[in-house]
């Protein structure tokens, strides 16, 4: 069809000969397969990782906030780093997901679903932060505009903290709606090729009972178009909110409006980063490599170019603007961040986020995973420094010289800190074990314009697909349910059922204990030997239509056969009696 | 009387297009065609009615951007006013600005989560709902199409055949 062409120059975004089964293989492989070792092992890491921070949380909370290194010019520091930090983050899947979506670019879809796990999982470290910050988390309600026994105090909407309550609540939830509505069919197909009983209803679970109608994917389509034009402004309102808390201060250094693009710059350029850092392993380790290809990493590589150069833009505006503003306190608060004692933290914010990426032009360096690695690593090293410069850099030399001091963590500040990587990672690789990591119904609806396959086919001169006119016919008789009690049908649905499995002989044959198949018990074993079911070889020839048949006339646990998967059970006992 | 309707199963987007154009050319009612993926155009082919679902948001949205005006008019204004930095909160049109964050929050907060639950309810999707395809591999690589017979089954069964299904179920119920 006309509408599958692509351009023969794009590259295709699905390498190797493969069709829709073999997508859905390859995406449930990682989740129907076990963890391997180096699973296990990088996840008692995070795990450790976080108890560690969970127990420097609890210290921080029954002691108070004086375990951290604050004093009183420095009176913010770490606590809110980290959570500009882990927000920042976050924004790369909602950039990736919303914005590519409405941009129509296909090679999200085999990144996005990744990156909004992402998304989700860095909002959650982010907002721990300010909860914990509260010094009395268990107040945290306060922030909530409810009527309260202090007569008629309420929240003050004039503040940029409270926006910040409202657009991180929002994003969050959001993003989850967003990516969980975009999960329904991966988990519907994960439900469909469970065999064990136990996935099967937890899949059929989360799934919402996902039916893929026509009609199901008219609306879940204009879904998720309405939502990625929702998400859009929401992404670039969140961290504009976020960098009012800071610029609509009175603080040299912060006082700046340049803040809101230039923190949304930033946050998409660190939230790249930390997407390239986990698909790169992720594709190595799921053995996805045919799904996320040199080509996404050079891609994202490039918009990690393209952001660090507005974030260096950015950099360079400030300067300009402290020295243009004429206003002496401003003046130095920026030769200071330069120069002052903190001038390790503002060289390594420069090079890591505006030097780093500059290798990225050229195309060799871009398309190797090794260096992209790396890089991504740097940035977001430098993208934490970004923010300590600007929150600790500010603070530490204030108007008055007998206060100005310096800022150092104690080992509550840095436990906490590696407590939420942990907690990040052990979210994270929990979903890489137990989530479809690609949006395969996605992937699927691209992979006749941007599949290798088809592209070889389309170059051949060679029709996508032909039509065959020999299907199989098969007939399947279902009774209405005021029939089934009638004993009078039932000897005709008998010898359909025998008819199609075959008879046994009871008088020169043994009859098998099929009591050995998980499902049959006592008395089901009863009516089957009734039915004239007596060997694993008639139980395993059962299909669809048998069990249908079956059900109608045992009238007991319908469906069960099905989950239990009677016929394969009784295939292998009967290979292992042989 | 046995009510009768075909599965006829296809195994590749194009294919079932080119089949939901025939059978509708042919006047067959087209009941119900289940899909693994989107496939561009079915909706049309099969002659569903556009989705309102985006209209049921904006509607939303304006419910969202009400409720935040009305709910920070009664904090902010009427209840509590405060007088901060010698600019008193007497009236929310000169306070507004400070409210744009939150009334858009408010906003997108609304139009977002209500469309989802419309979209959830009205295709039935909800924790334990028991999923209803008919076959498995309709969530893998199979679209089914359903159609119901009207004393035409030869003659469905020879189109249906002749569009290149692969399968064909057909399932009889009596009364």
């Amino acid at each position: 069809m006309a509408s599958h062409y692509e351009a023969p120059i794009r590259k295709p975004l699905v390498l190797g000969d493969k069709g829709y089964h073999d997508v859905s293989v390859d995406i449930a492989a990682p989740v129907e397969g076990r963890a391997n070792r180096h699973w296990w092992i990088v996840f008692s890491i995070a795990l450790a990782a976080l108890l560690w921070g969970i127990g420097a949380i609890v210290y921080t909370i029954s002691t108070g906030i004086g375990t951290w290194g604050l004093n009183k010019t420095v009176n913010w520091a770490w606590d809110i780093t980290n959570f500009v930090w882990w927000v920042g983050i976050g924004h790369a899947g909602t950039l990736i997901s919303a914005v590519l979506l409405l941009f129509r670019q296909k090679w999200r879809m085999a990144i996005n679903r990744s990156a909004e796990a992402m998304t989700i999982f860095s909002v959650i470290q982010a907002g721990l932060f300010p909860i914990i910050h509260m010094g009395r988390p268990w107040l945290a309600y306060w922030v909530v505009p409810i009527p309260n026994q202090f007569g008629s105090l309420w929240v003050n909407f004039n503040s940029p903290l409270l926006w910040d309550v409202f657009a991180i609540s929002t994003y969050l939830s959001v993003s989850l709606v967003f990516w969980w509505t975009g999960l329904l069919p991966d988990f519907g197909m994960i439900r469909d090729r469970a065999v064990k009983p136990f996935q099967k209803k937890i899949y059929s679970l989360v799934s919402f009972g996902w039916t893929g109608r026509a009609k199901d994917w008219q609306r879940f389509e204009e879904v998720s178009l309405v939502l990625a034009g929702l998400a859009t402004p929401l992404v670039l309102s969140v961290h504009t909110i976020v960098s009012f808390d800071f610029a609509t201060s009175v603080i040299p250094g912060w006082h700046t409006t340049i803040f809101p693009p230039y923190f949304v710059a930033g946050a998409i350029f660190s939230g790249f980063a930390m997407v390239q850092t986990l698909l790169l392993i992720m594709r190595k380790v799921c053995n996805l490599e045919a799904y996320i290809t040199v080509q996404h990493i050079e891609l994202m590589n490039i918009v990690i170019m393209i952001t660090g150069s507005i974030v260096g833009c950015a950099y360079i505006t400030e300067l300009f603007i402290a020295w243009y503003s004429g206003v002496e306190y401003e003046q130095y608060a920026f030769l200071n961040r330069a120069t002052g004692p903190y001038w390790w933290a503002y060289l390594l914010m420069m090079s890591c986020n505006v030097l780093s990426p500059q290798i990225m032009w050229f195309k060799k360096i871009r398309t190797s995973i090794m260096v992209s690695f790396v890089i991504s690593i740097v940035v977001n090293v430098g993208m934490w420094f970004e923010r300590f410069v600007i929150i600790v850099t500010s603070l530490h030399r204030d108007y008055l010289p007998s206060s100005w001091t310096m800022f150092s963590p104690t080992f509550v500040d840095i436990g906490i800190f590696i407590g939420t990587i942990g907690f990040f990672f052990v979210l994270f690789l929990l979903y890489a074990r137990t989530f479809p990591v690609i949006a395969q119904a996605e992937v699927k609806s691209i992979l006749k314009s941007s599949g290798e396959r088809y592209k070889k086919l389309r170059d051949e001169g060679k029709p996508l697909y032909s039509i065959s006119k020999n299907g199989i016919v098969r007939e399947t008789y279902i009774k209405s349910e005021e029939e089934e009690t009638a004993v009078a049908g039932q000897p005709t649905i008998a010898v359909n059922l025998l008819d199609s499995i075959g008879s046994f002989d009871t008088e020169n044959e043994n009859p098998d204990d099929l009591k050995k198949v998980k499902g049959i018990g006592p008395l089901m074993e009863k009516t089957l030997n009734k039915l004239g079911i007596f060997s694993f070889l008639q139980v395993s020839k059962m299909t669809q239509m048998e069990y249908d048949l079956l059900d109608t006339l045992t009238g007991a646990f319908p469906g069960r056969a099905q989950r239990d998967d009677w016929a394969g059970q009784a295939q292998l006992l009967l290979n292992r009696d042989k | 009387m046995a009510a009768t309707v075909i599965h006829a199963y296809y195994n590749d987007d194009d294919v079932l297009m080119h089949a939901v154009k025939r059978i509708k050319e042919a006047k067959h009612h087209i009941e119900e065609v289940y899909c693994p993926f989107p496939v561009h155009g079915l909706d049309k082919a099969m002659g569903l009615a556009p989705t309102r679902i985006a209209i049921t948001s904006f509607m939303y949205g304006v419910l969202g951007l009400a409720v935040s005006i009305v709910m920070m008019n009664y904090i902010m204004i009427t209840d509590w006013p405060m007088d901060i930095g010698g600019k008193p909160s007497f009236s929310y049109i000169e306070n507004m600005p400070a409210f744009v964050p939150i009334m858009f929050e408010m906003t997108v907060f609304f139009a977002a989560h209500l469309m989802v639950i419309t979209f959830y309810l009205r295709s039935k999707l909800w924790p334990f709902k028991e999923a209803e395809n008919p076959d498995i591999r309709t969530t893998d690589d199979h679209f089914v199409m359903e159609i119901e017979v009207h004393d035409n089954e030869s003659e469905l069964k020879e189109l249906l055949l002749d569009t290149g299904a692969v399968e064909l179920n057909i399932i009889k119920t009596s009364h």
